[in-house]
């Protein structure tokens, strides 16, 4: 939707929005309509203009200004916004509904009462055609895992992790400051600065193996920004490198799963894909396990060091079984 | 949007809002401010169309009818009780979860929706501080290419046709459904729907739709079941669940952590002069294990079960041969 599309909505939720709010600064206003002071000010010159038919003074919106403050002194008929459209009645009810299923992300009584009060406010309650599950698959030990690193997070504390790293393959202990949990595409991560990186990481919390609370305040410093997750979690990153893999039809998956770029479609329903990673070790864990089902075209040292590591497994099953 | 065409737009439904007479086109021409600069019949009915349009389009309910059976025209009207939205007042732990709701989406057609709603409640005289902090933060995207359109035509109720590629058997057909609704799942956008080529219910995931959704039939045709729970047809469908299997493994000393976290050491074992433990583990997802296990290569090594071991030596040994074909050539190049 662009602005000017924007513009006849707004003009019409402006006069209830200050009824509701008599003296209410130009810039709180245009802040809660995300929009300029000065874009503001243009509406309501324009809404100074409009009135019902006779259109005399008495006829006229009337809004009175002081100083900086804006306030309704007649509304014209105009004193209660427009319904919410079916889109909108279903963005937000559709994300309230899924909060209120998943427990542990907010208070879901206050949720549900929302959801009941919207439902009414909005007339018909419709079916949504849009359901959310926020829910994760969790295992009990993990449970555990969330319930102190939530802790962690309301009372600020730093906590300490001991952490598996899945592209390193390894194991640390760290201490970090929590910032905040997210739920993104179905899995838990806590995000949090992370004193031995220096940085802002995310830990997804299934491979958090222990977290202790801390007697010591959470301290990110100023400069830890909060992840932009808009494009997903796995950003490009001038330090990846890049493998060029032809995926048979049974590794599709591969290019559902994790972000690839360039995918060309090649005969009997095999895919050429450009895919970028940060860890060799992990790559190579990944190709072996889909061995048969990809073919590594670039880079060579790569291909190279995934034949290296399958001969290698042969070879040490093979001295296994001479003794058994 | 111009200031002319705003200002008549805004006061052509204050006047439409005042009325209980239905007002018919040529009456509204002669009052509200705007239309008058039309300079001929056909330029006002074209300005007119295009204004009713617009603010149906926005949800105005525009009524059209006769105030008296002998009018000779129709008129238009909008009903307050149809138009106002009913009252609503939120308590302050209320507003918090709409704020929180509010930031759900990473999504461009739900992100601009949400924001048309949240201005309405605001002029509602609902406070939402969308600013918030909160301990927990859910996100959800749909960045997949179908999504706008099956949304779309879920809520038209519209029956929709589109190719889609099956993992296993690999096939790509165009399938027509009838789309009951969109549910994220487990990270995961699924089309449910009654798929009229099989004619059962069937669950699509939109990841695998290729090229782009065209709708068919009339608006309003599709009717999901009375009562249907859609993201328990989803988790029936996708997501039968496998009891999990245990399996003795050997595993290279200090390697393949991700694996020693969650398994328990029962001895050790020197092989081919590396020295080892050797692990049991309940595998929760069976079916992927030779996938996983195969990743580690000679650092663990499958005892139990056999059929295990054989398939990581599977994917071993097809590791060692490239894949089907020596170069891939390019659909249709």
């Amino acid at each position: 939707m662009n602005s000017s599309n924007e513009r006849l909505p707004r003009l019409l939720a402006l006069v209830p929005y200050l009824l509701t709010r008599p003296g209410i600064r130009v810039e709180e206003a245009a802040a809660d309509f995300g929009v300029t002071p000065k874009q503001l000010r243009r509406d309501l010159e324009l809404l100074w203009m409009c009135g019902l038919p006779g259109y005399g003074p008495g006829d006229l919106i009337d809004l009175s200004f002081e100083g900086e403050t804006i306030t309704v002194s007649f509304d014209a008929g105009m004193s209660r916004p427009l319904r919410l459209t079916a889109a909108e009645a279903t963005a937000l009810l559709v994300a309230l509904r899924a909060l209120a299923d998943t427990p542990g992300v907010v208070d879901t009584d206050a949720v549900q009462r929302a959801v009941a009060k919207i439902e009414s406010a909005v007339g018909e309650a419709q079916q949504p055609g849009v359901v959310v599950g926020l829910a994760v698959r969790e295992a009990e030990e993990t449970a555990e895992i969330r319930d102190a690193v939530q802790d962690a997070v309301r009372r600020r504390r730093a906590v300490r992790i001991r952490y598996y790293s899945l592209s390193r393959d390894e194991i640390t202990e760290r201490a970090v400051d929590p910032m905040r949990l997210l739920l993104v595409e179905g899995r838990s991560y806590l995000e949090a600065w992370c004193r031995a990186a220096d940085g802002v990481r995310l830990f997804r919390l299934d491979r958090i193996d222990r977290a202790e609370v801390l007697d010591e305040a959470a301290a990110p410093p100023s400069h830890a920004t909060p992840t932009d997750t808009s494009s997903g979690l796995f950003r490009p990153d001038p330090s990846q490198q890049t493998a060029v893999l032809v995926l048979e039809p049974d590794a599709r998956w591969v290019a559902e799963y994790y972000p690839v770029d360039q995918l060309t479609e090649l005969d009997g329903g095999r895919a050429r894909v450009l895919m970028r990673y940060a860890d060799t070790s992990w790559m190579v864990r990944l190709l072996l396990g889909l061995g048969g089902e990809v073919r590594v075209e670039q880079p060579p040292e790569l291909a190279a060091e995934v034949v290296r590591r399958a001969r290698a497994g042969l070879a040490r099953a093979e001295s296994l079984a001479a003794l058994r | 949007m111009a200031t002319a065409r705003a200002e008549r737009l805004v006061n052509l439904v204050l006047c439409l809002l005042s009325t209980r007479q239905y007002l018919t086109a040529e009456r509204i021409r002669a009052i509200v401010p705007g239309y008058a600069d039309a300079p001929t019949d056909e330029a006002f009915f074209r300005m007119f169309e295009r204004d009713k349009s617009e603010l149906r389009d926005l949800g105005v309910p525009l009524e059209t009818g006769r105030t008296n059976p002998f009018d000779v025209a129709e008129g238009y009207r909008i009903a307050r009780r149809d138009y106002e939205l009913g009252d609503i007042d939120l308590e302050p732990d209320e507003a918090a979860a709409v704020a929180l709701a509010a930031r759900l989406w990473d999504s461009p057609e739900l992100t601009g929706a949400v924001h048309g709603a949240l201005i309405k409640l605001r002029a509602a005289g609902v406070d939402v501080d969308q600013d918030t902090s909160v301990a927990v933060e859910p996100r959800v995207r749909t960045s997949e290419p179908a999504f706008p359109p099956l949304l779309a035509a879920v809520q038209a109720g519209q029956a929709v046709v589109f190719d889609y590629r099956r993992p296993a058997p690999v096939e790509v057909r165009t399938r027509t459904v009838e789309p009951w609704g969109v549910v994220a799942y487990r990270g995961r956008w699924y089309l449910v729907g009654h798929d009229r080529d099989r004619d059962a219910p069937r669950c699509f995931r939109l990841s695998r739709v290729v090229g782009g959704v065209r709708t068919v039939g009339k608006r309003g045709e599709v009717r999901s079941p009375e009562g249907i729970d859609l993201m328990s047809f989803v988790a029936r469908t996708e997501f039968a669940a496998t009891p999990p299997a245990p399996a003795r493994v050997w595993v290279a000393r200090d390697r393949a952590q991700g694996l020693r976290r969650r398994a328990v050491v029962v001895g050790e074992r020197v092989v081919g002069g590396e020295p080892g433990d050797l692990l049991e583990i309940e595998l929760r997802f069976p079916d992927s294990a030779a996938k996983w296990l195969a990743g580690f290569g000679p650092d663990v090594v499958v005892l139990e079960p056999d059929v295990l071991a054989k398939a990581v030596g599977e994917r071993l040994l097809g590791a060692l041969r490239p894949a089907s074909g020596t170069e891939g050539s390019e659909v249709g190049a």
